[in-house]
């Protein structure tokens, strides 16, 4: 392997609260394919945003073409020949392929207009169509291609500009398996080229196809680097789990009872050609794990009424319920707890009261009118039983911290009796105090009958507090596990689809 | 009342004692009984105006609907001798029926409400003129309705004040919408949409059946205002009838300390409002100010009135950030050790 000519030495980044990276190291040679691998908030993206320019580290040193420097620039990046291909791609729809390959650099006629050559801007994209086996033409208009045809684009642009290294992050995220294969190809021709390739994924499969290393990410630290030889996929899950994980299981008082809640082969319009089914007990935690984007927030959402289910039934205590609102969700007492608080949860502006009243105003009404006094006593009965941290429930929620906020959005529904309730990230964003309290609580519900489905992407949570765990992964369960079988390799199998 | 609702009545205060002292004739019993007809007349489609502004949404057609619903009403009971309750129905359901299909088209076909009431803002006006042929429309010599014209345009005699019977209008319409947006379950949920459209609809608020009834009852107030408008006005040239009226309308709301991002405002804000307007109006015409400059003033006004709130808000603000780095400071302050250590 020839001399790398990009070395990150010790780079760390600190955000307030988090260390992101941990004095990470990595090095990329001419030609090198690095797959970059760790579960979700390892770092992988915060680091390939310090290799483009887009966040500056705390500390350590790039070592570009020999010289070293604290960081770089976007500017210093785009010149080295650091090309990003997004998973949100940044084309332009409503131009052709050729037009989004040259953006901002098309080839212009002489004279005062500076019109686009248009014939020339065509025959300078075509050799990159070719050197890819792009099976469009340089004037196919991009909102024709598909997802894989639109990452060729990014790809030929990348190489339009001379790049030495090409960055994708999870590129075959949304990408059919024929697809995926074409990928493949095209960056092992790239690598002929002698052009670097990282990449940024979650199915082993395609890191043991083409990677030469495998770089394993995990809070924020470099904790293994596999070479060609050594890359298999136990290789790989072994790395990238390994903490030890507090005991902070509670049991339920009483155990599970009969199902209140069955999903019968719902379809999400994420995902049209997979189905999930599950049942959900009366008192127990049932965990929902899976990797971001592998539609766990899309099944709450359908359960809830915000979206469709395309096809598929929903059955309360064994009677199947047509849910087509949030409203018809809540009238069957199946209550969500978004995971974007303050988007969906909240409204910022507005007194805890007021807040926890909303779902349930009906229920505080005399003759059409608000009951303030019955809508206050409400809400200070739910701030002792949560205990709130706010002077009075008068308190505006925008000035509460991420903890207390979520109570709020908890309390909305506490008081209306919940039969199901679907918590999507309880803890995020919340600090460690009020995420045991909430754990606490969840525990509280389950053992007064009511049956919860958490979704969380935070492994100790999902093993600390679920009395049963299932996975998802592209769509799909890929697997139940029971206590006795919970620990993070199993869990982290299931939601990277390895199934042996 | 809100902090900013006084604040404003201050300042239609002194702006009022400023004119007064300079012309006398401001405070004439005749002068403040018109300017007093003109605040009713304006203030139930600003009223109007505002619970689309509060959910979010924009309703630019006001003056033309003022202007379609005119001419049918006055051609109704002049020409086609309909029964004037009857007219005075028709007239307030077709209102209705306007908002209606405003707020289906926002929340069903999710068109973005500058557009919808742009188009309608268009329409109605090119339909009022060809109602009437571009002619006016008007009582003729010898009309008269007698009750009709009483309830509407006249006015009572109160403690030695002529009281507009539009005034009187007005505060009905004011105790019932302040009732409704300030103390009803509705109410509630009209801010609430407002304020977060998606965290409404995750409480399992009906968001989009909100919004449109918003739309309805601007409609059903602005016919309400039309046919006081036009039994005052008592004939109408459809090509100029209420126009602008909807610009009087937003201002008005805006001045009542709405957002136009939604979910803010205050019934008793858009009234206080819609008082200030008139005064300048009334200011333009009693200080020997050039009528030309009319709109110049009240443009002026309210942009120094938003600027200097606007910088109140902020100043407010950054005392409470400082507030509250300085007590995060204390708060964090034994954490931060115990890490260092």
């Amino acid at each position: 392997m020839p001399e790398p000519f990009l070395e990150l030495v010790d780079i760390s980044k600190i955000y307030p609260g988090v260390v992101a990276l941990d004095r990470v190291g990595l090095s990329v040679s001419r030609g090198e394919v690095i797959a970059l691998v760790g579960e979700n908030g390892a770092g992988k993206s915060t680091l390939m945003r310090v290799l483009g320019g887009v966040v500056e580290p705390n500390g350590g040193a790039i070592r570009l073409d020999g010289v070293e420097r604290p960081s770089l620039t976007v500017n210093d990046a785009i010149e080295a020949g650091i090309a990003f291909v997004h998973q949100e791609l940044n084309l332009f729809d409503n131009l052709d392929v050729a037009g989004n390959v040259y953006i901002g650099r098309e080839p212009v006629h002489g004279g005062p207009l500076k019109l686009i050559d248009r014939k020339r801007l065509h025959a300078q994209v075509r050799p990159l169509l070719d050197r890819l086996g792009a099976d469009f033409g340089p004037d196919a208009p991009l909102a024709d291609l598909s997802l894989a045809q639109r990452q060729l684009v990014e790809i030929m642009k990348a190489l339009s500009l001379d790049a030495r290294l090409v960055i994708m992050d999870e590129p075959t995220s949304s990408l059919t398996l024929t697809e995926t294969e074409r990928l493949m190809r095209v960056i092992a021709g790239l690598k002929a080229d002698g052009v670097s390739v990282i990449f940024i994924t979650h199915r082993l499969n395609e890191v043991m196809q083409c990677a030469d290393r495998a770089v394993v990410l995990r809070d924020g630290r470099v904790v293994g680097s596999l070479s060609r030889a050594e890359l298999t996929p136990a290789a790989m899950i072994r790395l990238m789990i390994g903490r030890d994980l507090k005991s902070i299981y509670v049991p339920p008082a009483v155990p599970p009872g009969e199902a209140v809640l069955d999903i019968v082969e719902a379809v999400t319009d994420t995902y049209p050609d997979r189905a999930v089914s599950l049942s959900l007990r009366r008192g127990e935690i049932l965990g929902l794990a899976g990797l971001v984007g592998s539609g766990r927030t899309e099944l709450a959402r359908a359960i809830f009424g915000v979206d469709r289910l395309r096809q598929g039934a929903i059955q309360l205590d064994g009677r199947p319920v047509r849910i087509s609102t949030p409203r018809s969700a809540i009238e069957h007492g199946i209550y969500l707890i978004p995971e974007d608080r303050k988007r969906s949860g909240l409204l910022l502006d507005v007194s805890i009261a007021e807040n926890v009243s909303l779902p349930d105003l009906m229920s505080c009404q005399r003759f059409w009118l608000v009951d303030t006094a019955r809508e206050t006593a409400n809400a200070i009965r739910q701030h002792e039983r949560l205990k709130i941290r706010a002077p009075d429930v008068a308190t505006s929620v925008g000035s509460l911290s991420g903890g207390n906020q979520q109570k709020v959005v908890l309390a909305k529904w506490l008081s209306m009796r919940p039969k199901v309730l679907i918590f999507d990230e309880p803890t995020r964003g919340v600090d460690v105090g009020a995420k045991y309290e909430i754990y606490d609580i969840l525990r509280r519900l389950t053992d007064a009958g009511v049956a919860i489905l958490m979704i969380s992407s935070d492994m100790e949570e999902v093993i600390g507090v679920s009395d049963r765990i299932a996975v998802m992964h592209e769509g799909a369960i890929s697997g139940f596990l029971d206590r006795s079988e919970f620990s993070e390799q199993n869990v982290l199998r299931l939601a990277v689809g390895h199934s042996t | 009342m809100q902090k900013k609702d006084l604040s404003l009545l201050v300042l239609i205060l002194v702006v009022g004692a400023v004119v007064a002292f300079i012309n006398p004739r401001f405070i004439l019993v005749g002068n403040l009984s018109n300017t007093a007809n003109q605040v009713g007349l304006f203030g139930i489609f600003s009223i109007a105006e505002a619970f689309v502004i509060i959910i979010g949404g924009i309703e630019l057609s006001v003056g033309s609907v003022i202007a379609l619903l005119g001419v049918i009403f006055i051609d109704f009971i002049v020409n086609r001798n309909v029964n004037w309750m009857a007219a005075f129905a028709i007239v307030i359901a077709g209102g209705l029926l306007i908002g209606l299909i405003h707020g289906a088209l926002v929340t069903r076909m999710r068109i973005q409400p500058f557009v919808v009431t742009l188009c309608g803002l268009l329409i109605y006006r090119g339909a009022a003129r060809y109602y009437t042929e571009d002619g006016t429309a008007g009582f003729g010599f010898g009309d008269s309705f007698p009750s009709l014209e009483w309830l509407t345009a006249g006015r009572t005699n109160v403690l030695g004040f002529p009281l507009p019977h539009s005034v009187v209008a007005l505060i009905i319409v004011t105790v019932v919408a302040w009732v409704v947006l300030h103390r009803s379950v509705f109410g509630r949920y009209l801010y609430a949409v407002g304020k977060n459209e998606e965290a409404a609809r995750y409480s399992g608020i009906h968001a989009d059946r909100v919004s449109v009834s918003a739309y309805v009852i601007c409609g059903g107030l602005t016919a309400l205002s039309a046919i006081l408008i036009a039994m005052y006005t008592r004939s109408i040239s459809p090509a100029v009838h209420g126009s602008f009226y909807e610009l009087y309308a937003i201002a008005a709301a805006v001045l009542g300390g709405c957002s136009l991002r939604g979910g803010e405002g205050s019934i008793i804000g858009v009234v206080l409002g819609t008082v200030l307007l008139q005064v300048l109006q009334n200011l333009v015409n009693l200080l020997g100010i050039p009528s030309s400059l009319n709109f110049a003033v009240m443009g002026a006004v309210i942009l120094i009135g938003v600027v200097a709130d606007q910088y109140l808000v902020q100043r407010g603000r950054r005392a409470t950030a400082a507030k509250g780095r300085a007590q995060t400071n204390v708060a964090t302050a034994p954490l931060e050790r115990a890490n260092a250590e």
